[in-house]
């Protein structure tokens, strides 16, 4: 494959990257294996003691797992959501990011759905969703859904690593032979060839359009899982856009700092620009306010009909001494910090924008958590139970340790990837973009090198 | 299907005593009922060896001796096929009446309910609430049963079809099927299904498995009061109906439009008429099969069944109790 001069200097900056794994790599691929590893050992024990290991009981029947299962396949709208549209829309810069949104897509849809196992009692039957499906059940619209969503996003991922891996291929890298014929084997013969490259063209465009509609449906009928029970709280029409909302709007969050990390990581100021964080930023803030707006006609609504169930849920949300301060986190952390923050141009630069993005994200898991648990333990009719651990929901460390494996694999997964393929796709850059990114990093060089925060 | 019980049973372990029992069952034809229903108020225990020998033929053809301790005779209790388990006693409509005028706590039908499915004392299938639906009103006792729902919320959202409604108005749970993913008990707006966090304390793998009976409970599947389908097909009343010294509850056949409570056999129609019995929530239109006739005219001050409990159980009623003496 022959490469113009921006190509190329793309790729000799990041053939390092993908060439040498490095000591650093190797002690944080340990760090999180260990954690992994822990996790491993709790859930060994969740499956030979069972779930009385967990902090969930009879009435809070789902805890930590579920909110890590909404959370997950949130942030994978970064991939799915994000860069379909502005694939579909045209938008040239995000051509050096979408490598990292997609990639966020596969490794979350990937890590979610295992934690929605997690709450399944009987790890040996799962055979019987597939024998004995119920197609009435949200959860059998789930499995469908979520797993046509993944082989969708792996497509759309893959379909833009194709051209890379043929450069991989081309290019002789110092890399042990099996990585050379993984790559060989990957770049399914492209040779740049006028029909392969509209082939890709088209399979692009038809993807960036599948995945949106997937995507909202991933996240609809994960919604729908709580709303079509009879609960307060979940119970409400509002729930498949408010799902959906916020988990673009958390994709988002965690696009950014992905980027942030990687920029400052690889040294990528020459393709992950000031431009993309403000521009992102926007977006950001846009979402954020869709999102309060969402938040608050959904509690404004429930508070204003004041039902009697609905009434006993929100006044635990409401009151200090149960979830109030974790709400008022979810709500100041996850909507107002984020508008502010890219609404002032004092603090509309990278480094606050992608701090305002990891407590937005935070605020969004938060919120989760808030959407499971005090309708769990506000039943319809009196507990009346003695054990305070069918009361009150706390998670135990198994279900932490659990969590904490997720977020592991989700970096491990992220490091190897890296390790793998050029984090900024390398086909990506025609010649006439070349113009484009000089002229974005000649206006924005200066206040790059400097990171707040 | 109940070669395939056996096949499965004998799988699970091979615990000598468990496969003789079904060994023993196959080959005495009659004898087969001893999976069903009908034992369970028999659960045996291992009993020492009598050193006198029985032969059996086993299900693949081959002649066995076994020891005749090994051997129970069991109740003449029907055998229920998987199958049939699923659509129900055809022909009926069961339907509960409670009422709430008698309930005083005896908590009998609780325990009767606990010692009929092999319940730990914690796990209540039936529990009985204090209920004070505002400040002026006066709290009475409700025992709560499963509501075996004409539009049940926890058979929609089942992904396996594990758990069913039959004709005869029945909601089961086959725990053979159950995959534990709780979203069931995360529907049921009544609280009334009930997880196996651990495994079952009590040994019950001798019981051949039937969503009739529940057993043998399995750890990491949903359970909830299941209104005895296998006494009832003995054309017996379920436990807590029978055990009920004040006669709270009526079970009985909307289709014969009779009720009974042991005592007294009743139009279901005229009873339901005459006393406005209503069903509890009606407004989340799950359109129950148990209806409560009003607590009026009571046989017990509501005290009694507090006065009475242990320290324990005092205190889950502590909060209404004390707001009422105040």
């Amino acid at each position: 494959m022959e490469l113009n001069s921006f190509q190329q200097k793309a790729f000799d900056q990041q053939k390092p990257t993908i060439e040498k794994f490095g000591r650093r790599t190797w002690g944080w691929t340990l760090f999180f294996l260990a954690w992994i590893g822990f996790g491993g050992y709790a859930l060994y024990l969740q499956i030979a003691d069972g779930h009385i290991v967990t902090g969930m009981r009879d009435n809070v029947v789902w805890g930590l797992y579920i909110a890590n299962f909404i959370f997950f396949i949130g942030i994978s709208y970064a991939g799915a959501v994000i860069s379909g549209i502005l694939h579909i829309l045209k938008v040239e810069w995000r051509k050096p990011i979408i490598r990292i949104a997609e990639m966020i897509t596969v490794i979350a849809t990937l890590i979610g759905p295992v934690f929605i196992l997690l709450c399944v009692g009987r790890f040996d039957r799962l055979h019987h969703l597939i024998l004995y499906p119920r197609l009435q059940s949200p959860i059998t619209w789930d499995v469908l859904a979520i797993s046509t969503y993944f082989a969708g996003s792996v497509i759309f991922l893959y379909l833009a690593l194709i051209k890379d891996f043929a450069i991989y291929r081309d290019a002789k890298l110092k890399v042990p032979k099996w990585r050379q014929k993984i790559y060989k084997a990957l770049a399914i013969g492209y040779r740049g060839t006028p029909s392969q490259k509209k082939h890709i063209k088209i399979s692009m465009n038809l993807m960036a359009i599948i995945i949106i509609p997937l995507a909202i449906i991933v996240h609809s009928v994960l919604s729908w899982i709580f709303g079509m029970t009879l609960r307060p709280g979940w119970h409400s029409t509002i729930f498949g856009p408010y799902f959906v909302l916020a988990a673009i709007y958390s994709g988002t969050g965690v696009l950014i700092m992905a980027m942030w990390v990687y920029r400052r990581m690889y040294k990528l100021y020459d393709y992950i620009t000031d431009k993309h964080f403000i521009y992102l930023g926007y977006i950001m803030l846009v979402l954020g306010a869709a999102y309060g707006y969402f938040t608050f006609s959904e509690y404004l609504t429930g508070w204003f009909g004041s039902e009697k169930w609905e009434n006993e849920v929100l006044h635990k949300l409401f009151s200090p001494s149960e979830y109030g301060w974790w709400f008022l986190f979810a709500n100041v952390c996850g909507i107002l910090l984020p508008i502010f923050t890219v609404a002032f141009p004092k603090t509309r630069k990278p480094g606050w924008i992608a701090l305002a993005s990891l407590f937005m994200v935070m605020a969004m898991w938060v919120k989760r958590y808030l959407i499971i648990v005090p309708t769990l333990e506000s039943p319809l009719l009196p507990m009346q139970d003695t054990r305070m651990d069918y009361v009150h929901y706390s998670p135990t460390w198994v279900e932490w340790a659990l969590t904490l494996a997720g977020i592991a694999t989700f970096f491990l997964f992220f490091t190897l990837m890296s390790k793998f393929v050029t984090i900024i796709p390398i086909s990506e850059f025609a010649d006439k973009e070349k113009e484009l990114i000089k002229e974005v990093s000649a206006t924005t060089s200066k206040d790059s090198k400097v990171v707040p925060a | 299907m109940k070669q395939e019980e056996i096949n499965d049973k004998s799988r699970r372990d091979f615990l000598k005593q468990a496969a003789i029992t079904t060994i023993a069952a196959t080959a005495c034809g009659s004898l087969a009922c001893s999976c069903g229903g009908g034992n369970k108020h028999e659960h045996h225990s291992t009993s020492t060896a009598t050193g006198e020998k029985v032969k059996l033929l086993s299900p693949d053809g081959k002649m066995i001796e076994v020891d005749s301790s090994q051997l129970h005779q069991h109740d003449h209790a029907m055998y229920v096929s998987r199958a049939e388990a699923r659509t129900g006693i055809p022909g009926r409509k069961f339907v509960m009446v409670i009422d709430l005028g008698r309930c005083k706590n005896a908590r009998k039908c609780v325990g009767a309910c606990q010692k009929m499915h092999h319940l730990p004392v914690e796990k209540e299938w039936l529990s009985v609430k204090l209920m004070k639906d505002n400040e002026q009103s006066a709290p009475y006792w409700f025992p709560k049963t499963c509501f075996h729902c004409d539009n049940p919320p926890c058979v929609k959202v089942c992904p396996v079809n594990a758990t069913f409604k039959r004709q005869d108005g029945l909601v089961l749970i086959d725990n053979e099927r159950c995959i534990g993913c709780k979203f069931c008990m995360a529907a049921c707006p009544y609280s009334t299904r009930v997880f196996n966090w651990e495994e079952p304390k009590e040994d019950l793998r001798d019981y051949v498995s039937s969503p009739e009976t529940s057993l043998p409970s399995k750890i990491g599947t949903v359970e909830k009061c299941d209104f005895c389908p296998d006494m009832v097909r003995q054309g017996l009343l379920p436990d807590c109906v029978s055990a009920c010294p004040n006669g709270v509850f009526y079970f009985g056949d909307e289709n014969e439009d009779t009720v009974t409570n042991g005592d007294e056999t009743i139009s279901f129609k005229q009873l339901i008429k005459d006393r406005a019995g209503y069903r509890y929530m009606e407004e989340l239109g799950t359109k129950p099969r148990v209806y409560y006739l009003p607590p009026k005219e009571r046989l017990f001050p509501v005290e009694r069944g507090y006065d009475a409990l242990p320290d324990n159980l005092k205190a889950r009623f502590k909060d209404v109790m004390e707001g009422e003496k105040k």
